[in-house]
């Protein structure tokens, strides 16, 4: 177990899964891309599905088009006879953070957390207007790049980096993501590319796409049973932002700095960041927020979200390899860290710890 | 993801989604709003004295009700950027335009809008900006056109404004309208092209071997993907049923009518259909029944009577 524990419970991600993330998936319904994620996630731990405790998945109505769409892929965690579970409708990382919850209140020591989104059936970039301000937002359709590059311009002003500086995170991103099988742009050959909306290039910006994710979490023994090295989750917590874009200070990120303490981020070093950063700016924001400029801290070694960037599951896809990371003995320490919304809007932080050997 | 084999004909359809929710304003949204139709611009003071704009009603610091209204200018200045090269439809402009965060004279926080100018080189954080108005306005952010460029001296500072105004605007409609292009998968792909040739075909559970009509590509009891393909039908058994009174909209049908529930012979599943060719007040659970189509139709129009006898409850019990 952790030697230091801040919770009721112990509990640790004990085994992590994703889909092929690709630009399209048309053949495939939401349900018949979800569930080979699903049982690969299951087969990992050799849980059957009715013996999951609690089962919690993220997606949004808006990428499908369609009404309560997150229910049609309750057929693929086997939802009869009735299962003890819920939906958030956003990132899959805040479901995993209410299946946390759920087992440090001794309801369920093990869960299911599984989110995914289809981005190729609509526009994505005008998709995401519709979850601003309807009041004085909305209704001027800024899409998520556009805010994206008012943040970027932003700390180009304040000289916390430049274009060149932008697009070698872009290039380290999808370098990490060549040996990253998953991912949907892979290898250094992604060129900064044109403007999309000025200061970001399309180096600059996520690619979209088509994908899904799961992880299951277990608490003290269990989690020893189901995985020979558990990730523990030692801290976690989330905070926001203040609404309004003008109130804040684009060039931070206070709600992931708190978020990070709360956590215990700081407590000890780490050396493995997953960041939730769908652009190559964010991730400026989110190095100084979590301070992880010093050395030996491996950031976005699957890629991140510029390599790949299933809307709702990206997030819990850096929970997911920060936790296969320690699951391989390849990380002692790890951050992951989630976004959701405009510009850094709300923010996820955990601290994911294996044993020493 | 799966490798397995796709239909090579995946079928796609428009789905369009659009909705005109009608929000109604608070007293600080409704002041603002109104007071741009006015071409007045209201922010709002906190209780350390900050001058918001656009106005909030709750202090995002302090969670404090605010009420306290101020008029700021219509001059400001832009506090950061971003060229929009090439305009999405519904967006404040047609042509090339910044889209900029610009904090008007006599307020502290910035509005997010557009700024007119003719290209990126003449846009700068710190730049002097004013507010363009729309020709017409009816209480809406997007009574500011735009902002442009300006040279002119600054307004004065915040002065303190009552927010009352004739004929106050009290609610808005935010219409938006989302197009996709809907791809409904392996299973229902095929369970749609079967019908489209007068068949019926549900998907097996190799596990459970329950039959599923229509498919979804997975079984709710195991888990697993259902990819056996079997015809049922085409005749079933209702096996409940309700007398529907409601006229809908765009739906050419009588009422009252009768929809219900159909268990297709050989599924293990209901599915729902319309009941014709029978007096409404005579459809009984039991009822056996077989599809129509209309020439043309890609699914049936409707079930009617077959003439057998009813089946038996204990054929059926289980599948209500
Ligand atoms: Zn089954």
């Amino acid at each position: 177990m952790p030697t230091t524990s801040r919770y009721a419970r112990d509990v640790a991600v004990v085994a992590f899964a994703q889909s092929d993330h690709r630009r399209r998936s048309d053949e495939l319904s939401e349900v018949e891309m979800v569930m080979p994620v699903l049982h690969q996630v299951l087969d990992r731990t050799g849980l059957k599905a009715g013996e999951i405790g609690f089962t919690c998945s993220g997606s949004s109505d808006y990428l499908a088009g369609r009404a309560f769409s997150f229910t049609m892929t309750l057929d693929g965690v086997g939802a009869w006879p009735p299962i003890s579970e819920s939906h958030v409708e956003m990132d899959g990382a805040w479901a995993l953070y209410e299946a946390w919850v759920k087992i440090q209140t001794g309801e369920a020591d093990t869960a299911l957390v599984y989110s995914y989104g289809k981005s190729s059936p609509g526009s994505v970039r005008d998709v995401l207007t519709r979850q601003l301000d309807p009041y004085y937002l909305a209704p001027l359709w800024p899409d998520s790049v556009a805010l994206a590059a008012l943040q970027a311009q932003a700390l180009i002003d304040a000289g916390e980096t430049d274009e060149a500086g932008l697009a070698a995170i872009g290039a380290r991103s999808r370098a990490a993501a060549g040996a990253n099988p998953h991912a949907q742009l892979r290898g250094d050959a992604v060129a900064p590319g044109d403007y999309q909306v000025r200061p970001l290039r399309t180096g600059d910006c996520p690619p979209i796409g088509d994908g899904a994710a799961a992880v299951v979490l277990a608490a003290g023994d269990t989690a020893r049973r189901l995985c020979a090295r558990p990730a523990w989750i030692t801290g976690i917590d989330h905070r926001i932002e203040a609404h309004g874009l003008g109130l804040r200070d684009l060039t931070d990120s206070p709600s992931t700095r708190i978020a990070a303490e709360h956590a215990g981020v700081f407590d000890a070093p780490v050396d493995t960041a997953e960041l939730h950063a769908p652009f190559s700016s964010q991730e400026v924001v989110l190095r100084k927020a979590l301070r992880l400029d010093g050395e030996g801290v491996a950031v976005n070694p699957s890629g991140g979200a510029l390599a790949a960037n299933p809307m709702m599951a990206a997030g819990l896809i850096r929970i997911g390899e920060a936790a296969a990371r320690i699951h391989r003995g390849e990380s002692d320490r790890a951050v992951a860290h989630a976004t959701s919304g405009p510009c850094l809007q709300q923010n996820l932080v955990a601290v994911l710890e294996g044993e020493p050997a | 993801m799966t490798s397995a084999a796709s239909p090579p004909e995946v079928l796609r359809a428009p789905l369009v989604v659009e909705f005109p929710f009608t929000r109604s304003l608070g007293p600080v949204q409704s002041a603002f709003l109104t007071g741009l139709r006015e071409r007045v611009v209201l922010g709002v003071r906190t209780s350390d004295g900050k001058v918001m704009v656009p106005p909030v009603e709750y202090d995002p610091v302090t969670a404090e009700e605010i009420r306290d209204l101020v008029e700021v200018g219509t001059t400001g200045t832009v506090t950061t950027w971003a060229w929009n090269g090439s305009p999405r439809p519904s967006q404040p402009l047609a042509t090339s335009f910044a889209w900029v965060l610009v904090r008007l004279d006599g307020a502290d926080t910035a509005i997010l809008h557009a700024l007119d100018a003719p290209g990126p080189e003449a846009v700068r954080t710190g730049m002097r900006v004013r507010v363009r108005w729309a020709e017409e306005r009816t209480g809406a952010i997007t009574d500011i056109a735009c902002f442009e460029p300006h040279d002119g001296p600054a307004s004065e500072g915040a002065a303190p404004h009552d927010g009352r105004f004739a004929g106050a605007v009290t609610g808005i409609v935010a219409a938006a309208r989302l197009d996709y292009t809907y791809s409904p998968g392996r299973s229902q792909t095929a369970y749609i092209n079967a019908l489209a040739e007068r068949r019926t075909v549900g998907e097996r559970c190799p596990s459970c071997h329950k039959v599923y009509v229509p498919p979804r590509g997975a079984c709710p009891t195991c888990g697993v993907a259902t990819t056996d393909h079997v015809e049922v039908g085409p005749a079933g058994t209702v096996t409940t049923y309700c007398i529907v009174n409601i006229k809908a909209k765009n739906l050419d049908i009588e009422v009252p009518y009768v929809y219900a529930h159909i268990a297709l012979d050989g599924a293990d599943l209901a599915l729902h259909g319309r009941i014709g060719g029978i007096p409404y007040d005579q459809v009984r659970m039991g009822l056996r029944v077989e599809p129509v189509w209309t020439e043309g139709g890609r699914h049936p129009d409707h079930y009617r009577p077959t003439g057998e006898p009813d089946a038996d409850y204990d054929a059926y019990k289980e599948l209500i």
